[in-house]
């Protein structure tokens, strides 16, 4: 994950040079961000003329996206607007193969065939160019067409209707529910992002997609000022692939029990009630003693470790090498996956990879190279059994086809294989929070995420959370403090031995994965029930300066 | 016209937009830029590309409203269009009581951080280099994963009370990491430079290949606390949390490193070992950077860190006004100074240790006490009487900068490092600390 871009937005205060992905955008109105973009005939015309531009020269294959890309950011601390900023970016990226070598050229704000077409001749002589240290030529998996046809988020309210005084008003009244229970400080922020995107290739496909992503997000600060101590409480919020009916307040939505936590609807006014709260109870909380637990680890924290310890080591170009200089390689090899006998975890653990899920920050019809999203396991009742693997690599793990992974952060940005939503299969027989807590002798239950740290082949990981509960002879008897657990991937998912049923089953997740150099950020939901993970060791994080 | 503009076209170019406002008060600012780029993994070419933007922010205010808009478009139109816009939005906002306005005329130091060795890289010039490091690697049946990007660009501003300012920049980031065919070992390496012509890729090359070849075969030792030397790569990702968290508002409101007991601020404090001095100055000869902040305040030479004691936080113009003080941007650079010895000096001084290449995943764990978690990773190896002994495995560490740095033994010379976390570019000595925490081990290589 991309932590400093989002400590850049978060931090933001004016100016809006550092949103991602700006340098290529303009601000724009709140009412742009409603205009249509293209009519599709036009995109159709656009996109031919790339596609004819590139075989004349010499492509074998091309593709091209033609990106409009919205985002509002509505940024408040205390009784203060920070910030509202509304982006709109929009081009065309074009990218071939020639010579058996990929080439990629992009443009800015390209309306006309000219443009468009000058663009994909540029790219096939940067593929002519490569092509001359090019060892291998590329081999694709073949994907048929499909022809003209379109994909729309099922969402309920698009959240840029939605007026920004009435985002303001929403956000000043949380900040103004937190003051009031008990936060020294609180800083509150609404995310709102649409893409267009618009893909057409030499297969025959011309793909139409509205894709929508939402993220309302806190951080309350309560301070001792006798001890000179602070603490902090983050939303139970999620990102998610959603409008603004995220927003709506529903009770079948809530999960009740320590402390409420939600599902496809989030009230951030009861949340950041809570919080400011617990923030203060966090002040005086026992600071925990280091040694071995069971944890048990709710959906809002497990999300993380999900993404860091499965969804990162199971992407093929990492294991391959090709992230060796900067996010790292992988453990789990090539020679792994064909021995069809790694236990990558118990046989509790199955973990899946989709990009169909509804809801989820993944979801699309087609990913960015044309491929029809799906369903697929990639651990299985504890044995690892696939990767995720787009075109250009399917062939490498005996795919036929490609799994619909592929994205690209901008019309500007290359694409390449990315994380699907990965998430873990909940429990075959009912199993509920308070039961599962009920068998804990020496327990902790780690409800939101924290601070979070890996190394280069994913094996020894640490994992803080936001709230932190002792478990004693199947009771919760407190809250902790200066928690952190270490452990290593295997024997973590090794040590799982109950997960809930899907009556508990909730997406966490990330806008900001970072991968690549130069860098790219994808959003990415990973799902689970609470899991109950057996005699992890539990850090003290407490230190004296 | 060029995105690259001179002072002359900028001074221009900002006069005209200027020249559309109709607000109390008016601030624009303006960008560009050209990257260039290649990356190869498994010793071949995996993507290369150029990258141009161009950007122009223009912030109006009415009283205390502020409205600020941008455009990446550069016409007569779209100019007019974004500066309309941010009066529009300035109209709309709330007033804001933290809006101070804008500055008139400031002095600034000079500093020269634009070289036309680096402006004019060419993709041949980045695709030879890449070669010749490729070569080195391959010749030893070894795999090569690399990133090379080449930057050059200025940035100007301009306001309604005629201050103006102006900075042209380049910058090269080279980084390597080698790796032996079987796994077992992982070497890496990063240069950053303004002027191209210091980037010796060959050398830089060769110390990734012999950490790789050097790491092969390591040993576990019990996690604990050991005397490490971290070389400045590794130093510096440590010690830049300390930079990102020198804010003062932070402080005052009690939550910061910075805030002690009472609402009072360590200001003045010593906190680390009296030995460490860290400080800015946009006119370092290794390490220049814009001598203006993004308002126009002019960047002074600012000790943060003298003999250990915190002399200066960082003060936005706000609340500089607020609490009665000078107001001290956040700085666009940041030296450590440091003595003369050398890493191979420092491990022939070091009877038992540990030496370490590079950190990786930093991530904060309490703010509080600027806790960080982390791994080694490609190149970590045990020191016994002053030499090199063995490569050992990796290690998860938990140590907070501000502990570390009050157990320090020595300091080495300040090199120009690349940070692996935020990519900026420090002045960084290598250094030998005391009790640093290991707590765990890590299979990874």
């Amino acid at each position: 994950m991309n932590r400093r871009d989002f400590i850049q937005i978060a931090g933001l205060s004016t100016g809006a040079f550092m949103l991602p992905g700006f340098a290529n955008g303009r601000t724009v109105s709140p009412e742009a961000l409603l205009e249509p973009g293209l009519d599709v005939a036009v995109k159709k015309r656009l996109a031919d003329a790339a596609l004819n531009a590139a075989k004349s020269k010499g492509a074998t294959y091309a593709d091209v996206r033609i990106g409009r890309y919205l985002n509002q950011f509505v940024i408040t601390r205390e009784d203060k607007v920070q910030n509202i900023v509304n982006t709109e970016s929009y081009g065309v990226g074009i990218r071939v193969i020639a010579n058996g070598c990929w080439g990629f050229a992009a443009v800015a704000d390209a309306k006309s065939d000219v443009q468009i077409a000058k663009a994909a001749e540029d790219a096939v002589a940067i593929a002519k160019a490569n092509s001359k240290l090019m060892k291998q030529p590329v081999e694709l998996a073949p994907q048929k067409g499909f022809g003209e046809v379109s994909w729309k988020a099922p969402i309920k309210k698009n959240a840029f209707e939605v007026p920004v005084k009435e985002k303001v008003e929403l956000l000043l009244g949380v900040n103004d529910a937190a003051m009031k229970n008990g936060a020294n400080y609180v800083n509150s922020i609404l995310f709102m992002v649409n893409e267009q995107k618009y893909f057409a290739s030499t297969d025959g496909s011309y793909i139409d997609q509205d894709i929508h992503r939402m993220w309302p997000n806190f951080t309350v600060t309560a301070i001792d000022p006798a001890s000179g101590k602070f603490q902090t409480r983050n939303a139970l919020s999620s990102p998610m692939g959603m409008g603004y009916d995220y927003l709506q307040v529903n009770p079948k939505d809530k999960v009740t029990g320590v402390t409420t936590r939600y599902n496809m609807g989030y009230d951030m006014l009861e949340d950041i009630t809570a919080g400011a709260q617990q923030a203060k109870m966090k002040l005086s909380a026992k600071s925990v003693e280091a040694g071995k637990y069971d944890l048990i680890l709710d959906p809002s924290h497990l999300w993380l470790t999900i993404h860091e310890s499965v969804g990162h080591p199971l992407e093929l170009d990492r294991v391959l090498g090709y992230e060796a200089n900067f996010a790292g390689t992988s453990f789990a090899t090539l020679d792994k996956w064909q021995s069809k006998n790694f236990k990558y975890g118990s046989d509790k653990v199955t973990l899946i990879a989709d990009k169909t899920q509804v809801g989820s920050l993944g979801a699309v019809g087609w990913d960015d190279e044309g491929v029809n999203t799906k369903k697929w396991d990639l651990v299985k009742d504890g044995v690892l059994v696939n990767y995720q693997a787009i075109r250009d690599q399917a062939k490498i793990i005996g795919e036929k086809e490609s799994h619909g992974c592929c994205y690209a952060d901008s019309w500007s940005s290359v694409q390449f294989q990315r994380m699907a939503n990965v998430s873990l299969a909940s429990g075959k027989t009912p199993l509920s929070v308070e039961d599962m807590i009920k068998d804990v002798k020496k327990g902790i239950y780690i409800i939101g995420d924290g601070s979070f740290s890996i190394d280069q082949q994913r094996y020894n990981f640490q994992f803080g959370g936001q709230l932190f509960y002792e478990i004693k002879d199947g009771k919760i008897v407190g809250m902790l403090k200066d928690v952190a657990y270490q452990s290593n991937t295997q024997e973590f998912w090794n040590s799982c031995v109950q997960v809930c049923d899907d009556r508990d089953y909730r997406l966490g997740g990330s806008f900001f994965d970072g991968k690549g150099q130069p860098s790219q950020s994808s959003a990415v939901s990973h799902g689970s029930s609470t899991a109950r993970f057996a005699g992890v060791n539990v850090i003290n994080t407490a230190r004296k300066i | 016209m060029s995105v690259i503009l001179t002072e002359a076209e900028a001074k221009a170019l900002l006069q005209k937009v200027l020249k559309y406002s109709k607000a109390d008060e008016c601030e624009i600012n303006i960008s560009g830029e050209k990257k260039g780029n290649i990356r190869y993994a498994r010793n071949e070419v995996s993507t290369s590309g150029a990258q141009t933007t161009q950007n122009l922010i223009v912030q109006s205010s009415f009283g205390k409203k502020v409205g600020v808009a941008t455009t990446n478009e550069f016409s007569d139109e779209a100019f007019e269009k974004v500066v309309r816009q941010s009066e529009e939005l300035a109209q709309l906002a709330p007033e804001n009581p933290e809006y101070v306005g804008v500055l008139t005329p400031q002095q600034y130091k000079k500093s020269s951080g634009f070289f036309d060795s680096t402006a004019n890289i060419t993709p041949d010039f980045r695709a030879d280099a890449v070669a010749k490091s490729l070569e080195l690697s391959r010749v030893q049946n070894l795999a090569a994963a690399g990133f090379w990007e080449d930057t050059h660009g200025y940035s100007a501003m301009l306001n309604s009370k005629k201050l103006f300012a102006y900075y042209p920049s380049t910058d090269v980031n080279f980084s390597l990491t080698v790796r032996t065919p079987d796994g077992t070992g992982s070497g890496y390496v990063a240069k950053g430079y303004s002027d191209v012509s210091k980037l010796d890729i060959e050398s830089a090359t060769r110390i990734a290949i012999q950490k790789s070849t050097g790491s092969v075969g390591a040993k576990a030792l019990e996690p604990g606390k050991y005397t490490v030397i971290l070389e400045a790569t590794a130093a510096a990702v440590l010690l830049e949390n300390i930079f990102f968290n020198m804010d003062a508002r932070s402080a005052d409101e009690g939550r910061s490193f910075l805030s002690k007991q009472g609402g009072k601020t360590k200001l003045g404090e010593k906190i680390v070992d009296e030995r460490v001095n860290i400080y800015s100055d946009p006119a370092h000869p290794e390490l220049p950077s814009a001598p203006w902040a993004g308002d126009g305040q002019p960047m002074e030479k600012v000790n943060w860190i003298e003999k250990g004691v915190v002399k200066n936080m960082a003060y936005s113009r706000y609340w500089a006004q607020k609490k009665g003080v000078k107001a001290v941007p956040f700085p666009n650079n940041m030296i450590v100074a440091g003595g003369t010895a050398t890493l191979e000096e420092m491990i022939a001084s070091t009877k038992q240790g540990i030496l370490v290449t590079k950190l990786w995943y930093i991530r904060e764990v309490d703010p509080q006490t600027l806790l960080l978690t982390g791994l080694t990773r490609d190149g970590t190896f045990y020191i016994e009487n002053g030499k090199i002994k063995h490569p050992v495995k990796n290690f998860r560490f938990n140590e907070s900068p501000v502990i570390m740095l009050n157990n320090l033994e020595t300091l080495g010379k300040p090199e120009r490092v690349v940070s692996t976390e935020s990519n900026q570019n420090y002045m960084m000595p290598p250094m030998k600390i005391r009790e640093f925490t290991f707590s765990s081990l890590s299979d990874a290589v």
